[in-house]
């Protein structure tokens, strides 16, 4: 089970809300992919389109746990504004803190990031930080009073998997303990099995499934493929070698002479 | 007086952000507000006087990653 925050979750699975081609699609998509946590934003209301009225409709109609984000912020302050306004609308003490440095690459300002932690941890949100891959900066999201830490793979929505992948490895060898879950710039289902088979806690994405051809199927694949590298996590996998060792024990194959083992 | 709401200008003789709010359509409706960067909490819209250039959000739930 993902324990995060005092919650448990049978799936491993975290579903982004943005870029679906309609609502009904969003939540085929949800269902199919057996998520039971989704992200959600906030945006400015026109009084006359009262577009969020009806999302909210809908997400309370989903029924899984909301992860409200403080996408667009580009300072502490903001974001910290931001999450304080999504802890009423939502009413969650969860918050996906994001905090941008730039317009191209999406990354997290950590500084900001680091700051914004330490301010909303102590007045009692939960904080999964979108953070890079630096193992210094988790050390001190860490020492911020953040429980879990959400790394990118890659730039959000760029497909492009594990940018590195060493970095993630360092990052669970320091935080045996706590739940670690990679969020953003993941593109196949095989990248989602390859963040598992690391012995991370969950997986993040959106882009993948809500700009795939067929939404729904993707979504079931990550899916599968995360529950897939979950249990090969579990199992215990074979070590890599450089060179091959024989499946099929070679003594007593038919035209066996021993001379041939060498 | 002249004062901005999410990012546009508005003219208003609001006297508070929820007198602001109902005036634009918001009673009973699922937003959030700031006033200058700062939440205000919707218990405290009606005691949150305006003033002249103070910059409101007033945001709702929506799609996300």
């Amino acid at each position: 089970m993902l324990e995060l925050y005092g919650s448990e979750f049978s799936s491993r699975m975290l579903l982004g809300t943005a870029g679906y081609a309609s609502p009904d699609l969003l939540r085929q998509a949800v269902e199919a992919s057996g998520a039971e946590i989704v992200t959600v934003s906030l945006r400015r209301e026109s009084a006359r389109a009262k577009t969020g009225q009806g999302f909210w409709g809908l997400i309370e109609e989903l029924g899984r746990q909301v992860l409200p984000n403080t996408a667009g912020c580009r300072s502490a302050k903001e974001a910290i504004t931001t999450a304080q306004m999504a802890r009423e609308l939502f009413g969650t003490n969860w918050i996906k803190l994001e905090v941008i440095a730039n317009d191209d690459t999406l990354q997290p300002d950590v500084f900001g990031l680091v700051e914004a932690a330490t301010e909303l941890n102590a007045d009692g949100f939960d904080v999964l930080p979108y953070t890079t891959e630096d193992l210094s900066v988790a050390e001190r999201l860490a020492a911020a009073g953040c429980e879990v830490l959400m790394p990118w793979g890659s730039p959000i929505g760029s497909a492009r998997g594990l940018a590195n992948k060493t970095a993630l490895k360092t990052l669970r060898a320091y935080f045996p303990d706590t739940p670690l879950i990679v969020d953003a710039g993941l593109g196949v289902p095989s990248h989602a099995a390859e963040v598992m088979e690391l012995g991370y806690d969950g997986v993040l994405l959106n882009t993948a499934v809500a700009k795939a051809g067929n939404p729904v199927a993707m979504a079931r694949g990550f899916a599968r493929a995360i529950e897939g590298g979950r249990l090969a996590y579990e199992a215990g996998i074979v070590e890599p070698r450089d060179m091959a060792t024989p499946s099929t024990p070679i003594a007593g194959t038919p035209f066996f002479k021993i001379d041939n083992a060498s | 007086m002249q004062i901005l709401v999410n990012g546009k200008r508005l003219t208003t003789d609001a006297n508070s952000l929820d007198d602001l709010c109902r005036a634009l359509g918001f009673t009973d409706a699922k937003i959030a507000t700031a006033v200058n960067g700062a939440f205000v909490a919707a218990t405290a819209r009606a005691r949150t006087p305006l003033t002249e250039a103070d910059e409101i959000e007033i945001v709702a739930p929506r799609q996300g990653g």
